[in-house]
């Protein structure tokens, strides 16, 4: 029979799609799958409620890892957020165009910066300098700085596209009424950004929700839960690095917990941010 | 010129000091792995393997753990990366569901925490398939990982081919096939490119992913199946869990930071030569 | 609603549209159009902008297939078959029934490749015979004293009217029976567009040539048969088709009578 090559190469690029489609379903399927056994067994309440974490010995409480993930990233996000946005800001009103056009590619280069390096930069520098305030220096605050660091140019580079989507008839006919840059920045560009920043806001918590190097090399990776900027602490993806290579059994499975437990959140906040910019183009 | 007014002033004071603040910082980072790391790198450091644990010695396996990781990562991640994104592109798959399912799974997999990836590399690559700790297993659990980067760039290559000439070629009766193969993917090159240079830098920079995929040995692989460490994970072992390990592990890392230097400007040349649609054939 | 002219039936005719209606999405590009085409003539389409002329053009050779959201119904007779007929093989179909755009559209290849490209894939590989359709068909739109000396150079770095000759000879090279031809001259400069407009009616003595076209002078002076499409409640109508004499001189449709006299449109 004659095939039609069109038709072959139709169903070769479906073929290839589909893989790429049920990559995510694959993922879910595993993590899924491996953590079962542990879940079937304890359930999920074990994984707040138990008293420690002793996976070896039938303890599962994975709370003051959450509460470190929770605290290191809110952190993150307080502080990159506004730096994040009034980066953008210096780029779009601000910023005479080589300028912006460098500190574009900083940024970039910033992005592109290994989390490894960002942790041994954290490691050798601020590791010490908070040391040398509070004892011991690897903390929920050097673990703060280093998320900061590592999002902020996620936040403002999606920021600097968002703002750069403004009609600029919006910004000269608020020139034209006289208003001052800055009022015109918060009055105008912000507002009709909206959509763009909080969606860089939100991709920009995924990261930070999911980081593990660089978390990993200047918290301390104590298993409590923190009462203060300068205690050490673990977070979910630091302990997953830490324990994987020689966890077994129950434990292994209760690793395959924490990391399904990240890939719901990081997937809702994905919906979120679709939802957002869905939000966005029916009333921006 | 209207009056400015305290605030104002004040407001510009305070952005224009953000910027200044973080590329202080950047300089600072870049700075410091430069300062302490040039010195460690010579011939010897790059061409021969580490001794005792990698506190002296070179990184001559790891980087050839490294580049096989990235093969194995590119070579089955591009074929993947190009048939999706022909599919999203050239079939008018894109506004029917199964279009849109690929987008949307795509969008997730783009956020999935690089950890995971790795959770996932070893329950399949290292678990089921039964490859063990191998740079198979790593590079295979990469490829997964860049796809939705190289996707989207391919993809926008294919975007901006003219759609004059699909309309010129169809028009001739020539078949998608060969429309694709001569017209439309040469003049995509650009966006595959910038893909594939992306792609590598966002692999070569990965640690995480690795560490229970493609393990630590530290030896000369000998095959795909063996365990290879790359240079993200040597820095990381030599600065957490080797005493002594800084000198060399701040060598790696100006390995690892110039390599990623000359990806990005790699990535910027190729911008700017190919935007103006430049090709010749 | 169509005014048809008695005196069309008299030729043989090449394609025929039966009640062919299109839409994109929700739009309607155009409605039940029934269009007769005569053979080895030329068949000009005039009409104000958005009235679903190169719409109706790109169902000629179903080159909707290429839009997606693009729906057709009705029936194109070319030869007698329906070519939406889902047995008609399009690659055939588009060789039988070549096109020319607006904007020039060679392709980013040699002048030498561009024609070489389609003829291969149609399975003329015989290289002297390669040679000579070549030859011919850019001596047919008057290239080939131009370029001969540089066949292997970019026909990116050609003039745009040489370009647009191009692409007709790129066309001409598969020997199609059909030429639609959409706008052709709307690119190019007065002295480019004398040239392929001579070009045209050269090429409709042995080809039926369809010519979507704004400029009525070009219409009256080159083409046989002459349709006015008008966009009525946003969707495209064949108002009236007659021989071009009879088009301009004795228009029945009001519509029509006031578009030649410029009064509308
Ligand atoms: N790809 C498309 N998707 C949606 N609508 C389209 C598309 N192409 C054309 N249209 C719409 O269909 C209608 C007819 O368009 P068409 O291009 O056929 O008109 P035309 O008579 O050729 O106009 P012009 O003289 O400006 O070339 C227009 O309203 C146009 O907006
Ligand atoms: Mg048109």
């Amino acid at each position: 029979m004659h095939l039609n090559p069109d038709l072959i190469l139709l169903w070769l690029v479906r073929g290839l799609g589909t893989i790429s489609a049920i990559l995510v379903l694959l993922i879910l399927l595993f993590l899924f799958k491996e953590a079962f056994p542990v879940l079937r067994e304890v359930g999920i309440g074990a994984f707040f409620f138990d008293a420690v974490w002793q996976p070896t010995k039938g303890k599962f409480n994975l709370l003051p890892m959450i509460l470190g993930t929770l605290w290191t990233t809110l952190g993150a996000m307080i502080l990159a957020t506004p730096l994040g946005i009034l980066s953008a800001i210096f780029c779009q009103f601000y910023a005479p165009d080589f300028l912006a056009k460098l500190y574009r590619r900083l940024l970039e280069l910033l992005a592109g910066i290994p989390s490894v390096v960002y942790g041994f930069w954290g490691l050798l520098v601020l590791v010490p300098m908070i040391n040398r305030i509070q004892p011991p220096g690897a903390s929920v605050l050097a673990g703060i700085l280093i998320l900061t660091l590592m999002i902020l140019p996620t936040i403002a580079l999606i920021a600097d596209a968002s703002f750069a989507k403004v009609p600029t008839s919006y910004l000269t006919g608020s020139q034209a009424l006289g208003i001052s840059q800055w009022g015109m920045v918060w009055g105008v560009a912000v507002p009709a950004a909206k959509s763009g920043l909080m969606t860089a806001g939100i991709l920009a918590t995924g990261r930070a929700l999911g980081e593990t190097m660089a978390v990993l090399m200047v918290c301390g990776n104590v298993v409590k839960t923190p009462t203060g900027l300068f205690d050490p602490v673990r977070t979910l993806t630091a302990n997953i690095a830490l324990e994987m290579a020689y966890a077994l059994g129950d434990h292994r499975s209760a690793l395959f917990v924490s990391g399904l437990m990240l890939m719901v959140v990081v997937i809702g906040l994905i919906a979120v941010a679709e939802w957002v910019v869905a939000e966005g183009k029916n009333y921006g | 010129m209207v009056k400015q007014k305290w605030g104002d002033r004040l407001g510009t004071g305070f952005i224009w000091a953000i910027p200044l603040t973080i590329t202080a910082i950047f300089l600072w980072i870049i700075g410091d792995v430069f300062w302490h790391g040039l010195g460690q790198i010579n011939w010897q450091f790059l061409f021969t393997a580490p001794i005792d644990a990698g506190r002296s010695g070179g990184i001559a396996p790891i980087l050839v753990s490294t580049a096989w990781i990235l093969l194995i990562c590119m070579g089955v991640s591009l074929p993947l990366g190009i048939g999706t994104a022909v599919l999203l592109v050239e079939f008018s798959d894109i506004k029917t569901g199964f279009g849109q399912l690929i987008r949307r799974s795509l969008d997730t997999l783009a956020g999935v925490p690089s950890i995971v990836f790795g959770l996932f590399g070893n329950a399949l690559f290292v678990k089921v398939f039964g490859l063990g700790f191998s740079i198979l297993s790593g590079g295979l659990t990469l490829a997964c990982m860049v796809l939705p980067l190289l996707i989207r760039s391919t993809e926008e290559g294919l975007r901006a081919v003219p759609q004059s000439y699909r309309l010129g070629a169809a028009s001739l009766g020539i078949s998608q096939t060969k429309t694709l193969w001569h017209l439309i993917l040469p003049a995509a090159m650009p966006g595959f490119v910038a893909g594939f240079v992306l792609g590598i830098g966002r692999a070569i920079a990965e640690t995480a992913a690795l560490i229970f995929t493609s393990g630590y040995v530290d030896r000369m692989p000998s095959s795909w199946l063996d365990s290879g460490r790359s240079l993200s994970i040597h820095i990381y072992d030599l600065a957490m869990n080797i005493s002594n390990g800084n000198a060399n592990a701040y060598g790696t890392a100006t390995v690892l930071i110039t390599l990623l230097l000359m990806i990005n400007a790699l990535t910027s040349w190729i911008g700017a030569t190919w935007t103006n649609h430049h090709f010749k054939f | 609603m169509t005014t048809f002219h008695p005196k069309n039936t008299i030729h043989p005719t090449a394609i025929r549209t039966e009640n062919l209606s299109l839409s994109y999405d929700q739009k309607i590009a155009f409605q039940d159009i029934s269009l007769p085409i005569p053979a080895q003539k030329i068949t000009a389409i005039v009409g104000p902008s958005g009235s679903g002329k190169s719409s109706f053009l790109t169902c000629l050779n179903r080159l909707t297939d290429l839009t997606q959201q693009c729906r057709v119904s009705g029936k194109v007779y070319l030869a007698g078959k329906n070519i939406f007929d889902p047995k008609i093989d399009v690659i055939a179909l588009r060789r039988r029934v070549g096109m020319l755009f607006q904007q020039p559209n060679p392709f980013p290849f040699s002048i030498y490749k561009n024609l070489v490209f389609p003829l291969k894939e149609h399975g003329i590989t015989d290289r002297s015979h390669v040679e000579y359709l070549i030859e011919e068909s850019l001596t047919a739109v008057g290239l080939w004293d131009e370029v001969k000396d540089r066949l292997k150079s970019s026909a990116l770095r050609l003039s745009g009217g040489q370009q647009q000759r191009l692409c007709l000879a790129r066309t001409l090279v598969l020997k199609p029976e059909v030429i639609l031809m959409d706008e052709p001259c709307s690119a190019l400069d007065p002295i480019s567009t004398g040239v392929i407009e001579d070009l045209i009616k050269d090429l409709g003595d042995r080809h039926t040539i369809v010519i979507v076209t704004h400029n009525l002078a070009q219409a009256k002076r080159i083409s046989h048969q002459t349709a006015l499409f008008w966009s009525q409640k946003n969707v495209g109508h064949l108002i009236e088709v007659a021989p071009t004499q009879d088009f301009f001189q004795h228009p029945v449709n009001p519509l029509t009578q006031a578009y030649v006299t410029g009064l509308k449109g």
